[in-house]
């Protein structure tokens, strides 16, 4: 049909809904966004609370200042390191949910670094400390990927057990044997380590809490990118994401493989737990729930990577709006006086809008492929068959 | 040479017994070490002349005939454990056995009582009394397996059960106290109420992810993270506003214990099974008519043909996308059915985030049962026992952190899914997508 008319008309008019449709697919996720944001809407009228007044103490919380955006940032920071761990296992076809236990093994880790080696300099503990969380996450991400790899459990089961797995560890070694000693003496007995010394803490952005931790997710966002599409083992994780029986066939250890991609998933997530306990807290602390070290950045940052459309670079993004909502959120709950449950819905509907949003772009694309296709195949057909 | 020998000898074993060399070889090892850890953790730290007592008779009112309690010198009873384990351990390497589950099944057990025999040196725990909380603890672990079993036998993933059964859990809980508190309902009516409650906010739920990840093909995973997020969100928001304002709407009654006559005065087994309430009743029906269902009705047969191939059972005229709405949505329900056992048929309140994994748990459990109705069952009855096994030691105060214990069946359930059964397969389309064409 296409070379029946002129070809700059053709050009002209593809070029024009080419361009259209890039624009409706970038725009998508914030509609959906938005999307939620009107469901939310309209909770908070049935609440009784102004929704207008409402986000706008949202978008002044994440926004308003200085301080706020750095606040931003620093809840930013986990989603990313997270993210980015997520990138990678997806890409290489394997889902981990384990981002909660991997942070918490990861900063387990490195408090016990922290805490253990307090006569040594600074410059020497924090690398080693960040590299014991690392290490933690990888172990944490591994054993699943071994399983997966040589024994066949599914890693979805495997990565949740082992968030089980490391939240009663954490409770054990934060009531036990890593419990603060002031805490033993007050008999309060709060499950966290004694603090840090000062010298091991990340250093910050004065007078905000925003620490080295952002600086050095970026960094890693960059370093995730050239790993996924500059290097061969980046290039033979995707490859075995996407067919792993013509990886083999290429010659690639496939098994080997999925191993590493839950191993640096894990490590990415171990870094972000040792980052908020060097950056955030200077000491490690829990309710009894991995939600009470990690503030569910094992389970948002997954929504973030898929969010950037699991790019390391487009995650970046993804996770200082993720950030913004959390930060935006407590003081809308501080303002309005809306249940804290509020947001956690209000995180729900956001995630669901906006995995369906991209399913959608996604549906349309090849809806579109299929047309151009047939397009194609009816002039093949018009022309009398190929020449 | 020597490599060569052991070789030879596991192969001769395999082909007597037709199990692979080297699992042959590993479950004989396995089997020896667990024999050498009853010695080492149990047994040495026992001294002569302490005696176990095993109770029999229920503790509460029972129908069934008293039967004497079992009392028994704890050391000599754990060296007889030792050398039974070293001897089956001992046999495997040499002989090896057929099948070869079931042995370690036994071994495994033995080693549970070795260790309840331990705990209760010189003193005495209720055996029965034991098994009938384990019964009670595993019944909404097994109805979130079902409802795996009935969503991923239609080829949907269900992560989502958790969240599904929090929120069927509030609804029967408010539903329920509705129709008790407040519209002045009698126990029974209110009870079926409060059930509705559950059943439908399971219903509507497993229609959600049906529409997510049948309609719009979002990936199952995440869909079911997003509505377990939306259920945690919602549950807690709806009791925090509700619920703990308005005590009354949080105190719907429970199902009352129902004695099944004549079975319930079987010794040991009446009270165990037959001492329960309804629901848990409901429960063993509810096995059968899945099983039966699925292997022996024509809707099952479709089940599992849009579960293993979705595009044979399309071009065969099966209506895939229908089949997997019917089913999410029963998945749905007995999920919900599950939530509502937490509230009307165990401890008749609802607290924010009362699942606590059960619904993961669950998921294991199907795996763990290889997708079938008797097989989640009995898994699930091993983690309700562990879950029941904890809050008894905590009275016998074993010396053993509390956290130990609560990690204990995460971890056998990995060691056994990584292979000790035997490979478990789940339906060929689980967690894909089907696009007509």
């Amino acid at each position: 049909m296409e070379d029946r008319l002129p070809k700059a008309e053709v050009s002209a008019l593809d070029t024009l809904r080419a361009n259209a449709s890039k624009i409706a697919d970038a725009l998508l996720p914030v509609l959906a966004v938005l999307a939620a944001l009107a469901i939310g809407a309209i909770i908070l009228l049935m609440l009784g609370a102004n929704p207008v007044a409402a986000y706008g103490a949202l978008l002044e919380g994440a926004f308003g200042s200085g301080n706020a955006v750095a606040e931003t940032i620093v809840k930013a920071t986990p989603l990313l390191l997270v993210g980015l761990g997520i990138c990678i296992a997806f890409r290489g076809n394997v889902i981990n949910i384990g981002g909660e236990g991997q942070m918490v093994v990861g900063a387990l880790l490195a408090t016990l670094v922290g805490l253990r080696l307090t006569s040594w300099p600074g410059w020497v503990v924090v690398p080693l400390a960040m590299l014991a969380g690392f290490v933690g996450g990888a172990i944490w991400g591994g054993i699943p990927g071994i399983l997966k790899a040589y024994f066949r459990v599914n890693e979805i089961l495997s990565t949740v057990m082992m968030n089980a797995i490391a939240v009663q560890a954490m409770n054990y070694l934060l009531r036990g044997p890593m419990i603060d000693p002031a805490q033993m003496e007050l008999a309060s007995r709060i499950p966290q380590t004694a603090a840090l010394p000062e010298a091991f803490r990340l250093p910050r952005l004065a007078p905000t809490r925003l620490h080295l931790g952002a600086f050095i997710a970026v960094v890693l966002a960059v370093g995730v990118y050239i790993l996924l599409w500059r290097t061969t083992l980046g290039y033979r994780i995707r490859a075995v994401g996407q067919n792993p029986d013509a990886s083999r066939y290429g010659g690639i250890r496939v098994r080997h493989h999925v191993v590493v991609a839950l191993l640096l998933s894990g490590a990415f997530a171990g870094l972000a737990g040792a980052t908020q306990v060097f950056g955030v807290n200077y000491r490690m602390i829990t309710d009894g729930s991995a939600t009470g070290f990690t503030g569910s950045a094992g389970f948002n940052g997954i929504v973030a990577a898929l969010f950037g459309q699991l790019h390391p670079i487009g995650a970046i993004p993804a996770s200082f709006l993720f950030g913004a909502l959390l930060v935006g959120a407590n003081k809308l709950q501080r303002m309005m006086q809306v249940p804290s449950a509020f947001i956690t819905s209000l995180n729900g509907l956001v995630v669901v809008f906006v995995v369906s949003s991209d399913i959608w772009r996604r549906q349309r694309q090849k809806r579109r492929l299929a047309a151009a296709q047939r397009a194609a195949e009816a002039a093949v057909a018009d022309s009398g068959g190929p020449a | 040479m020597s490599a060569n020998f052991v070789e030879r000898w596991f192969s001769q074993v395999s082909e007597r017994t037709g199990v692979a060399p080297r699992r042959a070889a590993i479950y004989g090892l396995v089997f020896l070490g667990v024999s050498l850890l009853i010695f080492a953790l149990f047994a040495t730290s026992s001294q002569a002349g302490q005696v176990t007592t095993f109770v029999l008779n229920p503790s509460g009112e029972t129908e069934a005939f008293p039967v004497p309690s079992l009392a028994f010198p704890t050391s000599a009873a754990l060296y007889l454990f030792v050398l039974v384990c070293a001897f089956v351990g001992g046999w495997q390497l040499a002989r090896g056995f057929k099948r070869i589950n079931l042995v370690l099944g036994g071994i495994l057990a033995l080693f549970v009582l070795a260790f309840l025999a331990w705990a209760a040196r010189d003193n005495s725990l209720n055996l029965t009394g034991l098994l009938g909380s384990a019964l009670l603890r595993a019944v909404p672990i097994a109805l979130a397996g079902l409802s795996g079993v009935l969503c991923e036998r239609s080829g949907v993933v269900n992560i989502a059960i958790e969240g599904i059964m929090l929120t069927g859990a509030f609804f029967s809980a408010l539903m329920g106290s509705l129709a008790a508190n407040i519209w002045g309902w009698s126990l029974w009516p209110s009870l079926v109420f409060g059930l509705a409650g559950g059943l439908l906010a399971g219903a509507l739920l497993g229609l959600l992810l049906a529409v997510l990840s049948v309609r719009f093909k979002i990936d199952q995973i995440i869909a079911g993270t997003a509505i377990n997020i939306l259920s945690m969100g919602i549950t807690s928001f709806l009791s925090a506003r509700i619920l703990t304002e308005f005590q009354r709407l949080n105190n719907p009654g429970i199902f009352p214990r129902f004695s099944v006559p004549g079975l319930a005065s079987i010794p040991i087994i009446g009270p165990i099974f037959f001492e329960q309430n309804l629901l848990v009743y409901a429960l063993f029906v509810l096995l059968f008519v899945i099983h039966i269902m699925l292997f022996y009705t024509r809707w099952g047969l479709r089940t599992r043909a849009v579960g293993e191939h979705p595009r044979a059972a399309d071009t065969l005229g099966i209506d895939v996308y229908k089949n997997r709405y019917i089913n999410v949505m029963l998945g749905g329900m007995m999920a919900g059915l599950g939530g509502a056992f937490l509230i009307l048929g165990s401890v008749g309140r609802f607290d924010e985030m009362m699942t606590a994994g059960k619904g993961f748990i669950g998921l294991a459990a199907m795996v763990f049962g290889k997708w079938m109705p008797f097989g989640t069952f009995g898994a699930a009855l091993i983690f309700g026992f562990a879950d029941a096994l904890q809050t008894k030691l905590a009275i016998l105060e074993v010396p053993i952190p509390s956290q130990f214990l609560l990690m204990a069946p995460y971890i056998v359930t990995m060691v056994i899914l990584a292979g000790v059964v035997g490979e478990a397969k789940p339906p060929a389309a689980d967690g894909q997508p089907y696009e007509k064409q």
